[in-house]
């Protein structure tokens, strides 16, 4: 086993997200109360219930509360390629950022249902509203750029295309760094998914930055 | 051994027509296998309780996981997966993502919990050299002193993620001599012995996930390609001296995927090689390294690449060849064959955790893909996947597996996660088949993390570590595709120690049962040898009966006319084999 998540699985994301909604839930979580708490339930036997691996939880919880919406934006961007650009590089690397953060949510989904957290909506319809409702999510674009973004045709469309995202997955790569600040991913699944968030970034940035290296550094027009 | 598959595929269609529900049209045998139902489908979901499905194996014993190492309340918790085994003497050690396991199996058909050791921090893969056991920790809970209560601290002197080692001279209390922390933690690893160096062992790490800060340990970076201090894109090399083990340290980090203009991501960098192929990972680690000390090579399955390293020099392995293929997505393990002409590479699509076994699921995705050897250069001939299809709420990939040391013959025990163990034969590596097989029903009706990480030989027996369920002990049984003598030939080859990836030559005894075991695998290979088989085995019997120096003339008559038939076979080299052993026999050895 080399990481907790769902790999390149082409179905659509309504699929994904019922199948792996209902998937690895244990026992039946709490009627109410947090998160962590219902975490700590499923895990006494092996965690501690000091009040650190609460704290450690309670970031796991907020971690991918604050990705799904994270990862949906980059769903609505990917959602604009097809119809803008005529490159195939592009296409391909945005199918990648598709496959890999639809499987992303799934994976976190399942594990905030199991845990009986709030588990967010994965809101691409009005991503110009959802970008202004997280406009504190390391990375997100505005609403502007979202805007700028969806306008663009052709050669503008892909070096703005590959700007923004490399700006969004760094973004992501951030909120990794910072969960591990906080002393999250202390429980191994969650570890497992952090570990797939980060690398796929890293390595999608990587490609988006040598395809952006062989393009115009701006359109001609500016 | 394209007849094999044809008598495969129409044993199961007879079968298919005994109980009614074969398919009507006639067409290719290979298509009929493809729509013929399997015993393995629709089995019974069940922790403890599904259905299984089992042929050419029996299951000799099951048990459960103990206390410590099972969350009732989450029958696929990962805290308490099981992961890997390795093997010494009558012990089997079983890892587990919670520390470890040590099983007494004196007596296969009951192994005894021997000892339970927790000490959290994932994967938990083992190998044992000695009375020295290793254990790879990747995940930030894992501490020094392998305390459960995590380390919430973003930096903390108590973290641990590397590898353990430990002292085992006393089973009851296996005590940590040394503690090699690594950068990216151990998600699995390999002990690497060096044949010019009784002094000391090796091990290579392989690290996947997050490097960690270098505020906690020096020299550590989360860089990308162009950093030339990055903790990406290498493995380490640990130098532990037997004599002295708490001194083992990392003596080196290769930059093993490096090009020759010096870039330290000369390989694939992730991503599709063209429109509608598999989406490949970015070749940054190496998931399984493993050696073949005896040969001076490794294969890696180095996530977005296949690569063969020279390692004559341990410390400081080569890289000599790479591949990669447009249907793998994450490179995850290697085997080599027995004379290192053969090397079968995994991929781990879906990273275990997934279904991808489905009747939906491509064939050569998610799969072995099996390589020829020649001189230093891959060649890509062909892709076996599990034959049976699973359900969606089976997590089902190629994973572990162990050559079975049938002589002659290349035979592989796999593990397929909830998709079951697979035995199967690669001894043609374009015409890979299948011969026996264990599978249970899925874990529950959703999708939970659970089945077989590994299934792996050990003197005489099959050892499957389940996830979820515990351990499972298995036979061969004869049939059409493994006679009686070929098990028992197995059975021959001694093993005093195993471990993953480090793969030691078999060899065996001088024996009329190993002998016959060649024959029967050359007879089944060309039905034209049916008239020279008879007439070895008859040889063989009448050697057998005979005594004294009159056994003696037989066996190197034989053997003299072996040698001559071995010349211009096609299978030459095993007529030669089977001529050797013939010549041991006369001489008494």
């Amino acid at each position: 086993m080399h990481a907790p998540l769902l790999r390149g699985l082409r179905r659509s994301v309504a699929v994904v997200a019922v199948g792996a909604a209902t998937a690895c839930a244990p026992a039946p979580a709490p009627e109410s109360g947090p998160a962590p708490a219902a975490a700590d339930t499923a895990h006494q036997h092996h965690a501690p219930a000091s009040a650190q691996a609460a704290d450690s939880v309670s970031a796991d919880v907020r971690f991918l509360q604050h990705m799904i919406p994270h990862h949906a934006q980059a769903l609505a961007m990917t959602a604009l390629v097809p119809s803008r650009t005529t490159r195939t590089d592009v296409r391909m690397i945005a199918e990648r950022i598709t496959v890999s953060q639809r499987d992303e949510i799934a994976t976190m989904q399942r594990w905030l249902e199991a845990r009986g957290a709030a588990v967010p909506p994965v809101d691409t319809a009005d991503a110009v509203r959802a970008a202004a409702r997280h406009a504190g999510m390391a990375g997100m674009l505005t609403p502007d750029q979202l805007n700028q973004l969806a306008a663009a045709r052709g050669p503008e469309f892909d070096r703005l295309f590959l700007t923004y995202m490399i700006q969004h997955h760094r973004g992501a790569v951030t909120m990794v760094a910072e969960l591990l600040s906080a002393g999250g991913a202390q429980e191994p699944q969650l570890f497992g998914i952090a570990s797939e968030v980060e690398s796929d970034q890293l390595m999608e940035i990587a490609r988006m930055e040598r395809i952006l290296a062989t393009m115009p550094s701006a359109s001609p027009d500016r | 051994m394209k007849l094999e598959m044809m008598q495969r595929c129409t044993l199961t269609w007879s079968l298919s027509l005994v109980v009614g529900l074969g398919a009507a049209s006639a067409d290719a045998a290979a298509q009929a296998r493809d729509t013929t139902p399997d015993p393995r489908v629709g089995l019974r979901a069940g922790w403890t309780d599904a259905g299984t499905a089992i042929e050419n194996l029996r299951l000799v014993a099951h048990v459960d996981r103990p206390e410590r190492f099972v969350n009732p309340a989450d029958m696929g918790d990962f805290g308490v997966a099981n992961s890997d085994l390795a093997f010494r003497g009558n012990l089997v050690f079983q890892g587990n993502f919670n520390g470890f396991q040590i099983w007494d199996v004196s007596t296969p058909s009951t192994p005894k919990l021997r000892t339970s050791f927790v000490c959290p921090g994932g994967q938990g893969d083992l190998s044992v050299h000695g009375n020295l056991l290793f254990m790879s920790v990747e995940e930030t809970r894992g501490r020094l002193d392998c305390g459960t209560q995590g380390v919430p601290d973003s930096v903390s002197t108590d973290r641990f993620r590397g590898v353990r080692i430990f002292d085992i001279s006393n089973l009851d209390a296996p005590r940590q001599v040394a503690a090699v922390q690594s950068c990216r933690g151990s998600h699995t690893h390999t002990l690497v012995t060096d044949p010019k160096d009784k002094e000391n062992v090796y091990v290579y790490i392989s690290g996947t996930s997050i490097a960690r800060s270098p505020r906690e340990l020096t020299g550590c970076s989360r860089g990308g390609p162009e950093d030339t201090t990055s903790s990406y894109f290498r493995i380490e090399v640990v130098k532990v001296p037997l004599a002295a083990p708490q001194d083992a340290r990392i003596v080196s980090m290769p930059r093993i995927f490096a090009d020759t203009a010096g870039n330290i991501a000369g390989l694939w960098m992730g991503g599709p090689h063209g429109p509608g192929t598999q989406q490949t990972s970015v070749t940054n680690q190496c998931h399984d390294i493993t050696v073949y000390p005896e040969l001076g090579l490794a294969a890696g399955a180095c996530s977005g690449n296949g690569i063969l390293l020279d390692i004559s020099d341990v410390v400081n392995p080569k890289r000599i060849d790479e591949v990669i293929d447009p249907n793998f997505a994450y490179w995850h393990s290697a085997t080599f064959n027995n004379d290192g002409s053969t090397v079968l590479y995994t991929d781990e699509w879906g990273g275990g955790v997934a279904a991808r076994c489905r009747a939906t699921d491509r064939p050569e995705w998610g799969a072995n893909a099996i390589f020829s050897l020649t001189g230093r250069t891959l060649r890509h001939e062909s892709y076996y996947k599990l034959p049976a299809p699973q359900t969606a709420q089976e997590n089902c990939v190629a994973h572990n597996g162990s050559l079975i040391p049938v002589p002659g013959r290349d035979i592989m025990a796999q593990a397929w996660y909830q998709g079951g163990v697979s035995v199967f034969d690669f001894t043609n590596p374009d015409r890979p088949f299948e011969i026996a097989y264990f599978d249970r029903g899925p874990m529950s009706d959703k999708l939970v993390l659970g089945g077989f990480w590994s299934a792996y030989w050990y003197d005489g027996h099959i050892y499957g570590s389940e996830i979820g369920r515990g351990l499972d002990v298995f036979a061969l049984t004869p049939s059409e595709f493994l006679t009686a003598n070929e098990i028992a030939a197995a059975k021959l080859a001694k093993m005093e120690v195993s471990n993953p990836q480090l793969q030691q030559r078999f060899t065996w005894p001088a024996a009329f049962v190993v002998a016959r075991a060649y024959v029967d695998g050359l007879a089944r290979e060309d039905a034209l040898r049916g008239k020279w088989a008879a007439d070895v085995r008859a040889a063989l019997d009448r050697a057998e009966r005979a005594r004294g120096a009159v056994r003696r003339t037989a066996l190197t008559q034989l053997a003299t006319r072996l040698e001559k038939d071995a010349v211009g076979s096609p299978a030459s080299a095993r007529v030669a084999a089977l001529a050797k052993t013939v010549r041991e026999l006369a001489r008494g050895r």
